[in-house]
């Protein structure tokens, strides 16, 4: 299905192909005859494919600019520093994919095969995929609608070649829309084992993420836990630390307390932060001495431990 | 919108560089003058920041004979955003595309502003559903230009220029660029630090490279945040910061931009 009315009532919606703005439209008589409220075949292809996928993880925030590229890229570093472990990072933000630019990977170029799409190879056990590497230009802006974005999405979790794969993590947009359903959706039958949910101490960032704690609850997915990035500011002239986001209502952690959700760390800003992800490189490497990179070190971590309770389906569980 | 004389779209290509927070100072801004009529409206559905950063969480809006009646915080400055139409802020609100467009619809034909000097658009990140429907709903009715909001690294820059590509891709005029957390003030210190360095110029390089003018640069200040959290105008909780000065300045900027460009009909008179 390409493109839809502005009024769409949706492909599943008891109205498809019945309402007002369904006139005219290609897919009126697909909508009209119930097609569309039929499951998407694509969802168990998907399934199929996410067999050799042991673990998934998704990295979300009602809030943009809080980090959540720049932990997703380096939660996958992190976790592909263990040359036995195979990572995949997928990039869903279709309208602002900055992992490409963050992984060092601009201007790379994906392949298609017999058995799908290549990712990118960072190293031979970390891959990544972005819409960033099918654009001509990084300045190339993707305008488009729902209904392509979840196209793509689609393709990117069916059409992928990744290969055996322990973890992959999949970097989301801000918000709580087209992209964020498509992936639940898709992934359904797949099961993901959980979402780290990215904030700033700020009340502004935490009401946004809020919603998406509700929208994970709504969904059935499970919440790993929250990363509270920003979190204080040490001045590298005076080493006096200020609060440049100040967590006017308890920040993350009165959050977490309130809502009964592990807080799995607080990261402090640091200036290198920013200039490791501009030129591509993995912050813990180029700062292993920041207090930043020992955060993301021991949430990390947490986040492998709560991996390795949900064991691949079919499999029991020993102990708990 | 007839009523209304100058539209001005406040976007980025990028999340959280600050599109809400100026927004709303631009609107606190403008409507110092009691002579100013200024509406803002936030069209951002997921994420909508605008009520609790003017200070109007838990307000409602009205309906009646004549449309929806926005949230006045003062005489003239009306407010208009999803976030009045949930019965708890923590409400998630999970539309697709089609929905958000209609909601948008909504807030441009039905609400009631009255006679308008300046309608704000407060927008979510990116290039999507939102943009390209307030671009189309609003293309009978002349928006005067965009402002583009930023962050100095290289990573805000790459999706600020895809949204500047999508500007001139809908004939968009661009006001300007503003490039936000621009350098810090230790208050324990007065020494600089850049915490989002500019590693490729900043939005200066930037600005230049593409001819597009640079409005300013404003610091980080921690009080920005906190005024934010609660719903004051941060102009006026701290007149003597260099972040108010900041955007002072390119308050002004605007308004000159603006009064160049006479509403239609009215022939131009010089330029």
């Amino acid at each position: 299905m390409e493109e839809v009315p502005h009024d769409c009532p949706g492909a599943d919606s008891a109205q498809a192909g019945r309402g007002a703005s369904c006139q005219g439209c290609p897919n009126q008589r697909l909508c009209a005859s119930g097609a569309g409220a039929a499951a998407d075949p694509a969802i168990e292809e998907i399934k199929e494919k996410m067999k050799s996928v042991k673990h998934k993880i998704l990295v979300l925030s009602g809030k943009g600019g809080v980090g959540k590229s720049t932990f997703s890229a380096h939660l996958a570093h992190g976790l592909a520093e263990d040359e036995n472990t195979q990572v995949a990072l997928l990039d869903i933000d279709i309208c602002g994919p900055s992992i490409p630019k963050i992984m060092g990977l601009e201007g790379e170029q994906v392949h298609q095969s017999g058995s799908g799409w290549s990712p990118v190879f960072l190293e031979d056990n970390l891959g990544v995929m972005s819409v960033g590497f099918l654009l001509s230009s990084p300045d190339d802006a993707v305008i488009w609608r729902g209904p392509k974005k979840n196209g793509m999405i689609k393709q990117f979790l069916r059409d992928v070649d990744w290969g055996g794969v322990d973890y992959l993590i999949v970097d989301t947009p801000p918000g709580t829309s087209d992209e964020h359903l498509s992936v639940v959706q898709y992934l359904a039958a797949a099961h993901i084992d959980g979402a780290v949910i990215i904030t700033t101490p700020q009340e502004v960032s935490l009401q946004d993420v809020r919603k998406e704690i509700s929208f994970c609850h709504k969904v059935k997915l499970p919440i790993i836990g929250v990363v509270e990035n920003m979190s204080g500011f040490i001045c590298p002239k005076c080493q006096k630390e200020s609060q440049i986001f100040p967590p006017t209502t308890g920040g993350a952690e009165a959050m977490c307390q309130d809502l009964k959700i592990p807080l799995l760390g607080k990261v402090p800003l640091d200036p290198r932060i920013g200039k490791s992800c501009d030129k591509g490189q993995s912050f813990l490497v180029e700062a292993p001495d920041s207090p930043a990179t020992v955060a993301y070190r021991s949430i990390i971590q947490r986040i492998q431990e709560f991996c390795s309770q949900r064991l691949p389906e079919g499999e029991n569980l020993v102990g708990s």
